[in-house]
């Protein structure tokens, strides 16, 4: 079965011209770029190249960017080195929908004595801006806020949020994973003092990362015991990764436009054919500036673990906000902090697009999932009067 | 992914039983909206209300919510009523070929749902399907341990006795409780060591003679109530084959199933049944 994959937001497909890019260098072109001698010095090269290419992306310098092994990595070193270098700051703050690479560490925290301040989001998925303002204070060491969910799309204010932090004396990180690459990022142009990039999630290959670093910023390093990324980050440098990170990061700028057309258009088809065609459904973060590829719907009285599987059947491929699906019990913390009705948390869809879908596949989901809600809510003891009403 | 076993697909896909029964002779109601699975079972008797002629399931849930709402309807038809309430959360699983550890809720839900239906249907009280509430458990006070999906603590020590649980993950796994805030955890770690505590009390000893009979029942009770309990901590399951008078036959599964130590396993099943029920068992595994 072809799979029809709409899940870009969890994973992406390795562009193939990507992979040939990084190719040459497990089997023929290996050597350490750390060596002193030619064989190393060709894959240094490769890495320099790389390294402009993803400055050239985020609109950066390219000594501001450290490679890393993946988009938590970079969180976890961020926070972390903010506490070290801010020792008397005793305060972090964050958000209620941030994902877990930085939650978790942030609630981690507090066992360690720190206060934690979670900025809540209204029923939009919004940002709490009032609260942060209120929050920031110069106990703040960090103010650490995702540039884009990963769950709704929905974009937070990061350059007004990093004024803020920045107006206390705190450090400003944000999670860009879901940002980089889809919408235009311009750091020569920006408050932010540290940004998360994963290669996953723009069409390079598990297991690389980026952690931009302003230039300037006082920074210490979570990896020590070696020389790299400018005693940055310690460890021989994942050269093939890197060299296909690069590649990723000079498609995605050439592509930019296209995912806010294109795939865009393709998205808002889906969210509008789908919401005409089933009754009580509502979009996650409707109303809110959301990323281009992403649309969460919720669909009452069903369950999203069901749903899933029914699509996984037709090759469809979409991921769930619900509980059953990640084993946890409760419908995600995203969708809860939103105040999304439990009628239907536990029946919301997450489709996430990218630039290799087509119209085709659009048409076929359009087909098939109306006829999916109807079945399960044929099946359900729950909505049966709204929907008896309804027809 | 879960790694749903064939049968638990179909039941999904194809849910036998799925409707109403206007006329009704019982009718259970368990889970809710908010508690992410609900299960509404319809029962019919025959004319001396004696025999289950038919049942029909209305389920909003995930796949194995569904698939075993299906198995439950389609194992209690031609049932007596007592006949149906002897049916165990685990049988429901094992219907199905077995479910991930994380679903085994599921299967109890279908087991509540029954136990609530022939509750009502004998005219005891039961409390009223509730849409913020949790299951809602015929006959049974008890006191609310886990407030984030309403169980008692009387609830939680009958799963985790008849089921043979040992940490409180487990619990979560067969009930939700501790699934959502966790703040309920430490009470259900009390509940556990509750429970094992008045096991521990009655020690079992070997019997003296047995009949073939009585022995093949009693390597099935050990293996059940002893044996299965413990692989399923390491995420492991073992399946009886065969008994051939002192001959016992399992096949390993999951976790246990190409583990390199299964040699061991099977020595460990064999060393609890030379304990339990007779010196000369000898235990062999066969492929999975
Ligand atoms: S009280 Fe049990 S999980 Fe919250």
């Amino acid at each position: 079965m072809k799979e029809i994959y709409l899940d870009n937001n969890a994973t992406t497909k390795v562009d193939e011209a990507v992979f040939e890019e990084m190719r040459p260098y497990f089997c023929e072109l290996y050597g350490n770029p750390s060596s002193m001698h030619f064989f190393g010095g060709q894959v240094q090269g490769k890495v320099v190249e790389a390294r402009n290419r993803v400055a050239a992306l985020l609109g950066a310098s390219p000594d501001e960017i450290i490679f890393t092994a993946c988009g938590t990595e970079s969180d976890n070193a961020a926070i972390r080195s903010a506490l070290e270098v801010f020792p008397d700051r005793r305060h972090v703050i964050t958000s209620r929908v941030e994902h877990p690479a930085v939650l978790t560490q942030c609630r981690n925290l507090t066992q360690k004595g720190y206060r934690v301040t979670e900025i809540g989001v209204d029923g939009a998925g919004r940002l709490d801006m009032d609260e942060l303002r209120g929050a920031v204070d110069d106990d703040t060491a960090i103010v650490s806020l995702m540039w884009a969910n990963n769950e709704t799309g929905v974009i937070f204010p990061v350059e007004e949020a990093a004024a803020i932090a920045k107006s206390k004396g705190a450090l400003f990180h944000t999670d860009a994973v879901q940002a980089v690459g889809k919408i235009p990022i311009n750091m020569a142009d920006s408050r932010i003092d540290m940004l998360s990039v994963s290669g996953h999630k723009l069409h390079a290959p598990k297991g690389i990362g980026v952690l931009y670093l302003r230039r300037g910023t006082p920074y210490r390093p979570l990896l020590v015991g070696g020389h790299q990324e400018r005693n940055r980050r310690a460890g021989t440098e994942n050269a093939g990764a890197i060299i296909a990170l690069g590649k990723a990061c000079e498609l995605a700028g050439q592509h930019m436009e296209l995912e806010n057309t294109q795939v865009k258009a393709m998205r808002d088809r889906l969210q509008k054919e789908l919401m005409a065609a089933i009754p009580y459904a509502r979009v996650n973060g409707d109303g809110a500036d959301r990323l281009p590829n992403t649309t969460s719907i919720a669909f009452e009285f069903v369950e999203g673990e069901s749903i899933l599987m029914h699509l996984s059947e037709r090759g469809i491929c979409a991921s769930s906000g619900s509980a059953c699906t990640s084993g946890s019990l409760e419908p995600s913390h995203v969708l809860r902090a939103m105040g999304v009705p439990f009628t239907c948390a536990h029946g919301s869809i997450r489709f996430s697009l990218s630039r290799f879908n087509t119209e085709a596949e659009i048409d076929l989901v359009i087909r098939e999932l109306p006829p999916i809600i109807h079945l399960l809510r044929q099946m359900s003891p729950f909505g049966r009067e709204h929907l008896k009403a309804q027809q | 992914m879960w790694d749903y076993t064939p049968i638990v697909k179909d039941h999904f896909l194809n849910p036998r039983n799925v409707g109403d029964i206007p006329d009704a002779d019982a009718v259970g109601e368990v889970g809710s909206l908010a508690c992410g699975d609900a299960l509404k079972l319809y029962l019919k008797l025959d004319e001396n209300k004696e025999k289950i002629v038919d049942a029909k399931f209305q389920t909003f849930g995930c796949a194995s919510a569904i698939a075993s709402s299906s198995a439950l309807t389609e194992m209690v038809k031609g049932k007596t009523l007592d006949e149906a309430l002897a049916i165990s959360n685990q049988e429901i699983a094992d219907f199905l070929g077995g479910l991930p550890e994380e679903k085994m809720h599921c299967s109890v839900m279908g087991q509540e749902a029954l136990e609530a239906a022939v509750a009502k249907y004998r005219g005891h009280e039961v409390p009223a399907h509730s849409h913020d509430h949790g299951p809602a458990y015929p006959d049974q006070e008890g006191t609310i341990v886990c407030k984030c999906f309403g169980i008692t603590d009387i609830f939680l020590k009958k799963v985790i006795e008849t089921n043979h649980l040992t940490t409180a993950e487990q619990v979560t796994h067969f009930t939700k409780a501790g699934g959502g805030c966790g703040g309920c955890i430490p009470k259900i770690k009390e509940l556990i060591d509750e429970v094992i505590g008045t096991r521990a009390e009655e020690p079992r000893k070997r019997p003296e003679k047995l009949s073939n009979m009585k022995k093949m029942q009693l390597i099935q009770e050990v293996l059940e109530r002893d044996i299965r309990p413990l692989l399923w901590a390491d995420g492991g399951d073992l399946e009886l084959i065969d008994i051939d008078g002192s001959r016992v036959q399992v096949a390993f599964r999951k976790a246990c199933a190409g583990c390199a130590s299964s040699g061991n396993t099977a020595r460990m099943v064999e060393l609890k049944l030379r304990d339990l029920v007779a010196e000369d068992i000898v235990v062999e595994e066969v492929p999975a």
